[in-house]
């Protein structure tokens, strides 16, 4: 019977292509027919914390760090409660990792603070003795690219329905409302508004004087991302 | 016309060998780098505190998987395939001129794709994805490059002579089909430079999926490019190769078809393991938990298939270091797809995941299967292709000592490495507090990295040898009238 399918390539690879897809169809179609909806408290990325995503993809943090607690009295005593698929809804993409060689950042914001970051990210060994993470200095003096963070939040917004500039409800029961910037001017401004409060707690003094100068080092920017990781 | 035997024309054969030995390299050495750089962190500002955005564990990583996932790999398969495909379907590359330059095509443009990638990769330029770093525009070229290649395939299928197909073409196939699948529904994402109307960086984009969504299609993705890159052609190779070289036929037919089918219908339900204790729904963890056990029995038919075509034949393996590479080979894929459906297995999961564990999984299937496969099939076109005997078969086995070493020490001590530290993680004391801070799993495992990079330099090592021996095949050897026999030209 598979002697005859064997002389008929076309008829053989539709063959395969229906057997390896059948899991698929099975698997994903179902759970994209449930958009994920945001858990309450879910908020969208502000331009700064994006920006600061961004730093977080381009030095592949997420090839040591996962963002998923697993629902393990080990993992939630370490980390925080366990991750929810509805606090995910606004990331694209997910950053959920598959390998800790440092610990899981999904709530980091909760107990590190900006001070703890700066010298963390300048030379790990002086917070975490013994530490393999290289240091990233560089994250002092790059800028932060504002722009492509703005256009991926016009992005979302209009083709997912992100929820900028709408009131969502969080956790205590009141609302909050994440803007984004009418165009790329506005969101520079409020970008730098954003960075200053960060900075203020931050020593280095390149770095104050960059933001001083209106300009926004990639480090300012990661740190408000890490610091909305809650 | 007068009868003689068809002339195979292995001009793009030849070109995807160079890049297998030469992405091979700097795939490998770039682990070596990696491994040296986890054990002694002062590696990573190797090249001076000014290169270190360049030469960090975070900029390297991605390069390493594909580097030798779609540089040495993917190389290796389609040299393989430019070899194999025209003489299974008993056709030459010569006859048609289109098929050639599609060939040559498919080969350049593939070239230029690598350029892009190790470029992007090394500025940041990522979606972070695993396996599928590239952003949009590397994205179109990659489909190009498939495309070609399979207009390559399907074409030489076409114009073929041998009515039926043979193993390995199916298999050919059903790697085409597969990646093609994946990687398309995988890539989807929106160019945010077009949307918002020409603002930031041009080649940026965000996935069409976000969150739990995001992570379901990557990891069916992640797990199924391992299925379709790492399993599945390099089962056409053995499958090809092994009877080949060591004039036996295959053990059973219907053995073949069996574990083909199966594979084919299994092995995409077990993506779902990479997402064990996660935030996707329950029953897709448990299907990728229990779909994973039973991808044992498919894998375990190609490797059995294969061990059982050397019945009687055993003399070959001690005899001929190239069957001990295939023999070997198939040994470490059965080791592998038994390792893989324990880790799937709930409760290991639990201490497996996010550990050293899984690295060495990896590692034992991609050094031991994949890399002696694509090596042993290598070594086993050079004389054919070059009309060369190889160069030094004594090079040859002590390579084949060398490497294995290098895998023994690598998954060994990723093993203890990955258990410990899940062990640790969840160890609490008598009051109920945890029993460890997080550091203290870190450096604890500093022994283990050493003897990883170690191991790792091994290979790498044996590598150089492979490479060697190649170059030295090609330019050393005096060139050969007639093709040289199998059964097995080593052993003779």
């Amino acid at each position: 019977m598979f002697h005859w399918l064997e002389k008929h390539p076309f008829l053989f690879a539709v063959g395969v292509f229906v057997v390896i897809a059948f899991a698929g169809l099975i698997e994903i179609v179902p759970s994209f027919t449930q958009a994920s909806r945001p858990l309450v408290g879910t908020a969208p990325y502000s331009t700064l914390e994006l920006a600061g995503r961004h730093v977080y993809i381009k030095n592949s943090c997420n090839a040591c760090h996962s963002q998923l607690i697993r629902p393990f009295k080990a993992e939630t005593d370490r980390y925080g409660h366990y991750s929810l698929s509805g606090e995910y809804a606004y990331d694209r993409p997910f950053l959920w990792g598959s390998k800790r060689t440092g610990p899981d950042l999904m709530r980091v914001g909760n107990y590190r603070t900006t001070d703890w970051h700066e010298h963390h990210m300048k030379d790990p060994v002086s917070v975490v003795p013994g530490s393999i993470m290289p240091g990233y200095p560089w994250m002092f003096d790059n800028l932060a690219n504002i722009d492509t963070a703005y256009a991926e939040q016009v992005t979302v917004s209009k083709v997912f329905s992100v929820p900028y500039n709408k009131a969502v409800p969080t956790k205590d029961g009141g609302t909050v409302t994440v803007a984004m910037g009418k165009d790329l001017a506005d969101a520079r401004a409020m970008a730098l508004e954003e960075a200053k409060v960060i900075a203020a707690d931050m020593k280095d003094p390149k770095v104050k004087a960059a933001v001083e100068a209106g300009n926004i080092p990639e480090i300012v920017a990661l740190i408000a991302y890490l610091n909305s990781l809650k | 016309m007068e009868n003689r035997p068809l002339e195979y024309d292995y001009t793009v054969a030849k070109m995807f060998m160079l890049t297998t030995v030469l992405l091979g390299f700097v795939g490998m050495l770039i682990g070596v780098i990696l491994a040296f750089e986890l054990a002694f962190p002062g590696v990573n500002t190797i090249l001076g505190s000014g290169l270190a955005e360049f030469t960090n564990f975070s900029r390297l990583r991605p390069l390493h998987t594909d580097a030798v996932i779609y540089g040495f790999t993917l190389s290796g398969i389609w040299a393989t395939w430019y070899y194999v495909g025209q003489r299974v379907l008993k056709v030459s590359m010569a006859e048609s001129k289109f098929l050639m330059a599609i060939g040559k095509l498919h080969f350049y443009i593939y070239l230029l794709v690598v350029v892009a990638v190790v470029v992007s990769l090394l500025a940041g330029v990522t979606t972070s994805k695993e396996y599928a770093e590239f952003e949009w525009p590397i994205d179109i070229a990659v489909v190009v490059v498939w495309v070609l290649s399979g207009i390559s395939i399907f074409g030489l299928i076409g114009i073929r002579r041998e009515k039926s197909l043979y193993i390995s073409v199916w298999y050919y196939i059903a790697m085409f089909l597969g990646i093609a699948m994946l990687y398309l529904f995988n890539n989807m994402e929106v160019p945010t430079y077009f949307i918002s109307g020409g603002i930031g960086d041009w080649y940026h984009s965000v996935s069409m999926y976000a969150g739990t969504n995001d992570a379901l299609v990557q990891w069916w993705f992640g797990h199924n490019a391992v299925a379709f890159g790492f399993t599945v052609p390099i089962v056409a190779m053995i499958y090809y190769f092994l009877p080949k070289e060591s004039g036996q036929a295959v053990y059973s037919y219907k053995l073949s078809l069996l574990s083909f089918w199966g594979l084919m219908f299994v092995y995409l339900w077990a993506g779902g393991h990479h997402l064990l204790y996660s935030t996707v729904p329950d029953w897709m963890q448990t299907m990728g938990s229990i779909f994973s056990v039973i991808l044992i029995l498919p894998s375990w038919g190609s490797a059995i298939n294969m061990l059982l075509t050397m019945k009687g034949e055993w003399q070959q393996v001690a005899a001929s270091p190239l069957i001990k590479f295939m023999v070997l080979g198939s040994t470490f894929y059965m080791f592998s797809t038994l390792e893989g459906p324990i880790q799937a297995i709930k409760s290991v999961n639990a201490i497996a995941h996010f550990t050293d564990w899984i690295i060495g999984h990896v590692h034992d299937g991609v050094l031991g299967w994949v890399g002696f496969m694509i090596m042993a099939s290598l070594f086993h076109m050079a004389p054919r292709v070059f009309k060369r005997e190889i160069y030094s078969k004594k090079l040859m086995a002590t390579q084949f000592w060398i490497q294995t070493l290098g895998v023994v020490l690598y998954f060994t001590s990723m093993w203890i490495a990955g258990i410990t530290q899940g062990m640790m993680w969840r160890a609490h004391d008598e009051f109920g507090n945890l029993a460890y801070s997080f550091i203290d799993t870190v450096t604890v495992l500093h022994p283990y990295y050493t003897i990883r990079a170690v191991g790792g330099t091994l290979y790498l090592i044996g590598f150089v040898m492979f490479a060697y021996n190649i170059y030295k095949t090609m330019s050393a050897r005096p060139v050969e009238e007639a093709e040289l026999k199998n059964a097995s030209p080593m052993g003779a």
